[in-house]
């Protein structure tokens, strides 16, 4: 079996007195699909913002596609290149899109391709334009992001972070921002991807999302990871006591909307 | 009671046109000045380095809490003993304003760069930009939009901070007037015909400015 696209070991991290990730480690494969789930609080945000270390982590270490780093006594503060190069090969989409709102659709696309990877304009429009088909938005192009949906800007956050070509792309709580009618149209342009192949990480609250396109899930609370497995059973036949209660809390919170 | 006689200043025309135009010139200078330093003292004062901080803090306050009249005299009198270098009332009257200015500037182009959201600098982070390239690219761009009012003001007060040069004898439209007040002994037409070029000019500009704030709190 090749070596996984994704390995986090022993991985700690605090903000000041609150530990929120104890002892971390998880594995993903290549063109695997992982979703974390768990209640608020539980630390899966920041496991996943150690993913493209947004957070540095404490202690640990992290390793994607052939690039490692180790945390704590043992490792050195990355430098801030450094953390910019790796940041360049993983994607990131972010709940609140984050959008440029200076720019146009198809500058918000070509802005990091131009000037992180010093693409030629011709060229990073060329990759812009094709990942804005990609997630059917070429006719906006040329519009202001504030004239477009929720829907809409999360799939340009989408186009902007594929026209990085990333090994790995991490999905921050990306639909919770949305109106109900429009988290359908992002889900369908992340299943999309998991079919091409890309390996993935979703933090996500859309669990049925998580049992179809996931393969493996991983339930976490209080910084730790309380259940692993395959997104299926997980979801339908929780081992775990503390899986369970959540996943029946989840589905009333769903049924009440 | 005064008989008022503007006609006697069409002799200085040239002499008060030639102020005018050093107060102007001056004013281009100190705000690329002030705006220069300010933001260079900004992102010092945003840097995460200490002692950036504390330097940049350090001259803002200086500058901010002592008189700018007390700030031209002590830079072309006192500095050139102080650091031995020789001064001319230009240089000196350019470093002391775009000093002061620059004080006020940096606190507002800080107060602009902290008022993007977080997320910007997030984004611009996961997409593999430097804090540099993308402070130039992303969070200034949007931040400069955001400030300009403020900006403006500030600019306003600057123009208006010029007319002290004249205390080092810059033949500024101030000092220009002097000059013409003594010669003509005429000072009350003369002071007059100086504060209205001033409020010529800064009148219209005010109204400007105005209209930007305006405009900018309704999308706010």
């Amino acid at each position: 079996m090749s070596r996984p696209m994704i390995e986090i070991s022993h991985l700690r991290k605090s903000f000041g007195q609150i530990e929120v990730l104890k002892d971390i480690s998880l594995k993903v494969d290549r063109g695997g699909v992982l979703a974390l789930i768990g209640p608020s609080g539980s630390g899966k945000s920041t496991l996943l913002r150690c993913m493209n270390l947004l957070v540095v982590p404490d202690a640990g270490s992290i390793t994607v596609g052939n690039r490692n780093f180790d945390f704590g006594n043992s490792g050195q503060k990355p430098q801030t290149r450094e953390l910019a190069q790796f940041r360049s090969r993983t994607g990131m989409v972010f709940q609140n899109f984050n959008l440029f709102p200076h720019m146009s659709v198809l500058q918000n696309v070509i802005e990091a391709p131009i000037h992180v990877k010093r693409m030629s304009r011709k060229a990073a429009t060329e990759l812009a334009m094709m990942q804005l088909e990609k997630v059917g938005l070429a006719d906006r192009a040329h519009q202001s992001p504030q004239t477009l949906s929720g829907g809409q800007k999360q799939r340009v956050a989408i186009a902007r972070a594929l026209a990085m070509e990333p090994e790995v792309m991490l999905f921050d709580e990306a639909t919770s921002a949305l109106d109900p009618e429009l988290v359908g149209e992002v889900l369908q342009t992340i299943q999309q991807l998991a079919a091409e192949g890309m390996t993935m990480v979703l933090v996500t609250h859309e669990i049925a999302f998580a049992r179809d396109v996931a393969d493996r899930v991983i339930f976490m609370r209080d910084g730790y990871v309380v259940e692993e497995g395959e997104a299926r059973l997980v979801i339908e036949a929780p081992a775990v006591e503390a899986t369970r209660t959540f996943l029946s809390h989840f589905h009333k919170g769903t049924a009440a909307r | 009671m005064y008989q008022w006689d503007f006609s006697i200043l069409w002799e200085y025309r040239w002499l008060l046109l030639q102020g005018l135009g050093v107060t102007v010139s001056f004013t281009v200078a100190i705000i690329l000045g002030g705006l220069f330093v300010g933001l260079v003292e900004a992102i010092c004062l945003l840097s995460r380095f200490t002692v950036l901080r504390g330097i940049s803090l350090a001259l803002i306050e200086l500058f901010r809490c002592t008189p700018i009249l007390v700030q031209l005299i002590w830079c072309y009198y006192a500095l050139p003993i102080v650091a031995g270098i020789e001064m001319t009332p230009v240089t000196a009257s350019l470093l002391a304003l775009s000093g002061y200015g620059g004080a006020f500037y940096a606190e507002i182009i800080r107060g602009g760069i902290v008022s993007i959201d977080t997320g910007q600098s997030e984004a611009a982070a996961a997409l593999g930009m430097t804090p540099s390239l993308a402070m130039r690219r992303i969070i200034l761009p949007q931040a400069l939009r955001r400030m300009v009012p403020a900006l403006m003001n500030q600019s306003i007060l600057q123009f208006k901070n010029t007319s002290l040069v004249s205390v080092l004898a810059v033949p500024d439209l101030v000092y220009q007037g002097q000059m013409a007040a003594h010669d003509s002994f005429r000072p009350l037409e003369t002071y007059t015909a100086v504060a209205v070029a001033y409020f010529a000019i800064l009148f219209p500009l005010t109204i400007f400015v105005r209209q930007r704030e305006r405009k900018l709190g309704e999308f706010a």
